[in-house]
């Protein structure tokens, strides 16, 4: 059931960052805004807080005496902390930086020339991205992905302060891990310990093969 | 309102000198601007600016009818609106499309069997059947420059802007390729502005060139007229070939070919066939002034004449020669005094046959 919960969690999570990811990294890259080092260190502030410090700061945000947390409870009927929905929620910002930073390093790497070769054939700036950019950057997608995803598959403080730990609901694999070893069942902590390890391993071998070009994603220039 | 091409745009840099360039010409169906110069000198800047890609701080870019920028009214329009073929100096081909893709790409406007067919006949204009399912990086050079000419040229633009375009490509692709782009550039039938430091390009692509330095455009006229009567000194320097003649191809053995101008005869390298009208160009400091009655030498060039004027330029004078058409020599003063030259003295200026660059002339 734990690790149910952890592949939605881990897959939810890596999808709408692929969505919400790619415009904060757009902006994140072509923006000539001066201050725009005050985002960029905002979407790197999950890379350096320890996890309960953000899990507190999001318990607090979305809780019931937040104006946040009082509009989901009346518009959805129960409060966000403790749901999956607030979880999931959670994971997004703890995985911010995981997915912006390889889709904004990529798009950095796009020809500046290609770009304005697309412009002046009339091609709009929304199209020259899903056209030319994106199809250029695809390696850097998959890694900003893969890695979300992975970083997702191995979060338990952020989880434990906003999901708590509720069986089918909010209870991921690693924290199943800690109540394991809790209850002193070493085999069955060891088990699930093993398979995370597994798959951990093997994303980020799949990630780096990619980056050395190893297994290409697209052929080169 | 008079077919018109107005710039005059002010970009500063930190770090290097600003551009402040103005330049109006008259446009016809396919008239060919060259803006020429050294490297730095600004000519990028300003073509990029027409296309849209850099915004100068004050100024105004009108074509034609249609004002493109104008800082004072605030008006900025994109280069997407613009509709202009724009092909930079390493070209930036979409590594990703094929060459076919590469045509089609700004041809989203069209219903799709007319994008077919467009792609179709660019594919036969620049000679690329068989390539269309290649990717730029299995191109050679000269494919690679045809493509993107393809790309470019395929919205049907109003205005074509090449940035070097010849650059890129070997000495004898790129000797190739001048005489097909001139032919290309009349047939499409669209107006053109060219960036190149080649003096030759510019003979051979120009209508109407613009020579820039530092910034500032210093002459704008047609290309003969600016080598062959510089405004100024710096033109002069710029350029740096100072007798710009025309004249025909008479005789060609082996690529050794004899024209005529004026009825003077004079040796130089061409592939040129016999009957080509050429540009003879000159530079003044590989003209050798003798006295008459001297020795046979290795030029293949002895054009009697007489001098016609004399002008000091520091340590060297430069010395016109009316040999049937008039002939710029650079020589030291201590030779204009070991001569005795003055205004209307015989003498004979030797050229070697290398030194007499002939350019294909057309349109």
């Amino acid at each position: 059931m734990a690790i149910w919960v952890t592949f939605k969690l881990a897959c939810l999570t890596a999808g709408v960052l692929l969505v919400i990811g790619l415009p904060i990294a757009y902006w994140l890259t072509f923006s000539k805004w001066r201050w725009k080092f005050i985002v960029e260190s905002v979407v790197a502030l999950p890379l350096v807080l320890p996890p309960t410090v953000l899990g507190f700061y999001i318990l607090v945000a979305i809780g019931p005496h937040s104006p946040v947390g009082r509009f989901y409870t009346d518009v959805v009927g129960h409060p966000l902390p403790f749901t999956f929905e607030g979880l999931l929620l959670a994971s997004i910002l703890y995985s911010l930086p995981f997915a912006v930073q390889p889709f904004a390093v990529a798009f950095e790497q796009v020809d500046r020339r290609l770009i304005e070769a697309s412009w002046t054939l009339g091609v709009s700036k929304p199209k020259t991205f899903f056209r030319l950019i994106v199809p250029l950057s695809t390696a850097g997608l998959i890694t900003g992905a893969v890695l979300s995803f992975a970083h997702t598959l191995g979060e338990f403080g952020v989880v434990l302060m906003v999901g708590g730990n509720i069986e089918g609901e909010t209870r991921t694999v690693s924290i199943d891990i800690y109540d394991e070893v809790q209850a002193l069942n070493y085999a069955g902590a060891a088990k699930t310990a093993l398979l995370l390890l597994a798959v951990s391993y093997g994303v980020l071998l799949l990630v780096y093969a990619m980056n050395r070009k190893v297994l290409a994603v697209w052929p080169q220039k | 309102m008079a077919a018109e091409m107005t710039i005059d745009m002010t970009k500063t840099f930190s770090g290097r000198a600003s551009i402040q360039a103005r330049l109006r010409y008259e446009v016809e169906a396919s008239t060919v601007l060259i803006l020429f110069g050294p490297s730095g000198s600004g000519k990028t800047t300003v073509l990029r600016s027409v296309a849209g890609l850099e915004w100068p701080e004050d100024g105004k870019i009108q074509f034609l009818s249609r004002t493109w920028l104008d800082t004072r009214s605030g008006i900025r329009v994109s280069p997407q609106d613009r509709l202009i073929g724009y092909m930079p100096q390493d070209y930036a081909l979409f590594p990703t499309y094929s060459v076919a893709g590469n045509i089609g790409y700004g041809l989203g406007a069209l219903a799709s069997h007319e994008r077919y067919s467009r792609i179709a006949e660019m594919v036969e204009l620049f000679q690329l059947q068989g390539l269309e399912a290649s990717k730029p990086r299995e191109l050679s050079g000269g494919q690679q420059q045809r493509v993107a000419l393809a790309r470019a040229v395929a919205p049907r633009p109003l205005l074509l802007l090449l940035d070097e375009p010849l650059s890129a490509l070997d000495a004898p692709t790129r000797l190739q390729l001048r005489g097909e782009l001139r032919i290309l550039l009349k047939q499409l039938a669209v107006p053109s502005i060219i960036v190149t430091h080649d003096w030759a390009e510019a003979l051979t692509l120009g209508d109407m060139m613009a020579v820039m330095s530092e910034g500032v455009v210093h002459q704008v006229g047609k290309p003969h007229e600016v080598f062959s009567r510089p405004a100024n000194a710096d033109v002069a320097r710029i350029v740096g070939v100072e007798t710009v003649v025309q004249g025909q191809v008479v005789e060609n053995t082996n690529g050794l070919a004899t024209v005529t101008v004026n009825g003077t005869r004079l040796k130089g390298f061409s592939s040129d066939v016999v009957g080509a009208a050429v540009y003879v160009c000159i530079r003044a400091e590989d003209v050798v002034v003798e006295q008459e009655g001297s020795g046979i030498t290795s030029a293949r060039n002895h054009l009697m004449g007489r001098v016609r004027g004399m002008t000091p330029q520091g340590v060297t004078v430069q010395v016109t020669i009316d040999c049937g058409f008039p002939l710029t020599a650079t020589i030291t003063r201590g030779a204009v005094e070991d001569l005795c030259l003055a205004p209307g003295a015989s003498v004979i200026a030797a050229i070697k046959a290398g030194a007499v660059h002939l350019v294909p002339r057309s349109g």
